[in-house]
């Protein structure tokens, strides 16, 4: 390992990494973030926007002198959020997803926050001088606009896209791309199947609010048995109150925990196809190359040898940091899942037990009322 | 005399001359009440039509979930999303469950009294008439005597008889329409006294009944969570 990585060590605590605040003005959300110093307890605040988020992604895909760059698997990013364009029909909103439901933007900026923690917790990309300038430096690293990182896939060619099949040399990297195109596809569609449970309930919800309005305006005092019917109706619409308040913390409960887990998992396993992907070109290059040396004459022969050994360094090298890095995500991703289905489960709990005890005091009063 | 008639024959055919306040509020009410309940029969509708919505929406992800589980490596994470699956199979069928309540308690109920109030309004009318075929015969009898004073300066004896004949004849049509009148009145009083007090206990039942539901229903999820819990958290 090259000295300049062991040296730029991160200088804050990647557990204490927290986004704490949001401001948005027109489209632009700004975000304060909060981190505590290493040495001492001091606090560190900073203020960043998307296109800083980018900024470092982007930084971290550029890095030098860091082998097996390319068999990292690089923390996901969201999507970036523009409130204006957040209807539901926008292909904005469907590609945020879940981020883009929570109350005032709190799902999308634990996502970020998550972000940061999985990048400070990389036992590699943490040592990025980038990351500690975006942490703790006041001024935002500004609009430049260093290279784009070598691995975007959007650039990608289409004839590209015909090596994600290519068979590998590999059992074990074969069965794990197996393995992640079917979580991959799955999870995605998990995702964005509770997405339209959570829009569903929020919907119900506004549904019940109609209803209880509707018997609200059903009071009149014009006779007893007018007053009477109007009582009731109030009754009934307090009961209907309930019930939307229940669907609306349901609803919540769905979107900030098992929601933004499986959001995370899906992007996750997108970002695992990258590398995946990465490498598989790097075989595809490592076999054109060996199949050119072979037919090379005797005078290029020696070139195209030392050329291929170090094609297939290279791809040595970054099939050695993948498995390390499936290794590290296989376990990360379980306990990151058994976390978020704790929380959904003990949150739902909570909320069912609260909600029955409500009903049963409702149901306890009119049955106490109406015995009359 | 001829004077009064033709403002009665005028008011008939605009209004009825009601001398009874309380008929023409109740009537007032009723069209209050129809409009009111109309559209509290389309809020439970929309209700309804959510919740099924819902049910579709909560298999469907219980379908990806299994299909996630089932694919998954990982032992005891493949164990709990499979049970992750089953508890909103069970979640959906609380919904279908719910939709039933709401349609079979709260829809059907709104539905039926829409339909009674537009037999209640069919009453309504129906005592209009009877007053008009009541107006209608005193003004016949009316005619009648006066035909009869005519025949008397006329002294024509042989037809004096028939037309005291008619005047007894309208004379007790206008009893009996007065009678039928009183009836109907009396019959509308009691009827709507009835349904103001079956309204109220109706709507009590239902709502006693769909509170019965709610709880059932929160106390099953409450079951299906703790049962949960402790896969989510036997995940190694």
């Amino acid at each position: 390992m090259e000295g300049s990585s062991a040296e730029a060590a991160l200088s804050v605590s990647a557990n204490s990494i927290r986004i704490t605040d949001l401001t948005q003005d027109g489209d632009v959300l700004t975000f304060a973030i909060t981190s505590q110093k290493l040495n001492g307890s001091a606090g560190v605040c900073v203020f960043r926007t998307y296109e800083d988020f980018d900024w470092l992604q982007q930084s971290l895909f550029s890095q030098e002198n860091v082998p097996g760059l390319q068999g990292i698997i690089f923390p996901p990013l969201p999507p970036k959020a523009l409130p204006s364009q957040l209807n539901m029909q926008t292909k904005a909103f469907k590609q945020l997803g879940f981020l883009a439901l929570g109350q005032d933007w709190q799902s999308y900026c634990k996502a970020l926050e998550f972000y940061l923690q999985q990048v400070a917790t990389h036992p590699t990309l943490c040592k990025c001088k980038a990351l500690d300038g975006f942490l703790i430096n006041s001024e935002s690293p500004g609009k430049q606009r260093g290279r784009k990182g070598i691995f975007n896939r959007l650039s990608q060619a289409v004839e590209e896209m015909r090596k994600e099949s290519h068979k590998d040399v590999d059992n074990f990297f074969q069965n794990e791309r197996n393995r992640n195109t079917s979580i991959a596809a799955l999870s995605k569609v998990a995702t964005e199947k509770l997405l339209d449970v959570v829009m569903t309930e929020q919907k119900l919800a506004l549904a019940c609010g109609h209803f209880s309005t509707s018997l609200h305006l059903c009071v009149n005092q014009d006779d007893a048995d007018a007053v009477a019917f109007s009582k009731v109706c109030l009754k009934l619409s307090d009961i209907i109150e309930a019930v939307k308040r229940n669907y609306e913390k349901v609803a919540n409960n769905n979107l900030t925990t098992l929601g933004l887990g499986l959001d995370l998992e899906s992007r996750y396993q997108e970002a695992e196809k990258e590398m995946l992907f990465r490498r598989t070109c790097k075989l595809v290059e490592l076999e054109t190359v060996k199949k050119g040396t072979e037919k090379a004459k005797a005078n290029k022969r020696e070139v195209m040898e030392a050329f291929q050994k170090a094609v297939e360094k290279e791809f040595n090298l970054t099939s050695s940091v993948a498995k390390q890095e499936i290794e590290r995500f296989h376990s990360s991703r379980v306990n990151v899942l058994k976390n978020f289905l704790i929380d959904w489960c003990e949150q739902q709990l909570n909320t069912a037990k609260e909600c029955a005890e409500l009903y049963s005091q409702h149901l306890e009063a009119c049955r106490n009322m109406y015995s009359e | 005399m001829v004077n009064k008639a033709a403002e009665a024959v005028n008011k008939m055919t605009i209004k009825m001359n009601e001398s009874d306040a309380w008929f023409e509020e109740k009537q007032q009410q009723f069209e209050n009440l129809d409009v009111q309940l109309r559209k509290l029969h389309a809020s439970v509708e929309s209700l309804v039509c959510h919740r099924k919505e819902l049910s579709v929406n909560t298999a469907s992800f219980a379908k990806s979930a299994a299909m996630l589980g089932n694919s998954e490596d990982h032992t005891a994470l493949s164990r709990a999303l499979s049970q992750l699956a089953e508890v909103e199979e069970k979640i959906d069928q609380l919904h279908q469950d719910q939709v039933y309540a709401d349609f079979y308690l709260f829809s059907e109920l709104l539905g039926d009294y829409v339909r009674l109030l537009t037999a209640v309004k069919g009453v309504f009318d129906q005592r209009m008439k009877t007053w008009g075929k009541w107006q209608d015969a005193q003004m016949m009898l009316q005619r009648k005597r006066e035909a009869e004073a005519k025949l008397q300066y006329a002294n024509k004896p042989d037809k004096l008889q028939q037309a005291k004949d008619e005047i007894k004849e309208w004379e007790g049509k206008v009893q009996q329409g007065e009678r039928d009148f009183e009836q109907i009145s009396k019959n509308i009083r009691r009827e709507v006294g009835r349904f103001e007090k079956d309204r109220v206990k109706d709507f009590k039942v239902v709502i006693v009944k769909y509170l019965e539901s709610l709880v059932h229903t929160q106390q099953q999820l409450i079951k299906y969570w703790e049962a949960f819990l402790p896969e989510a958290k036997a995940i190694a």
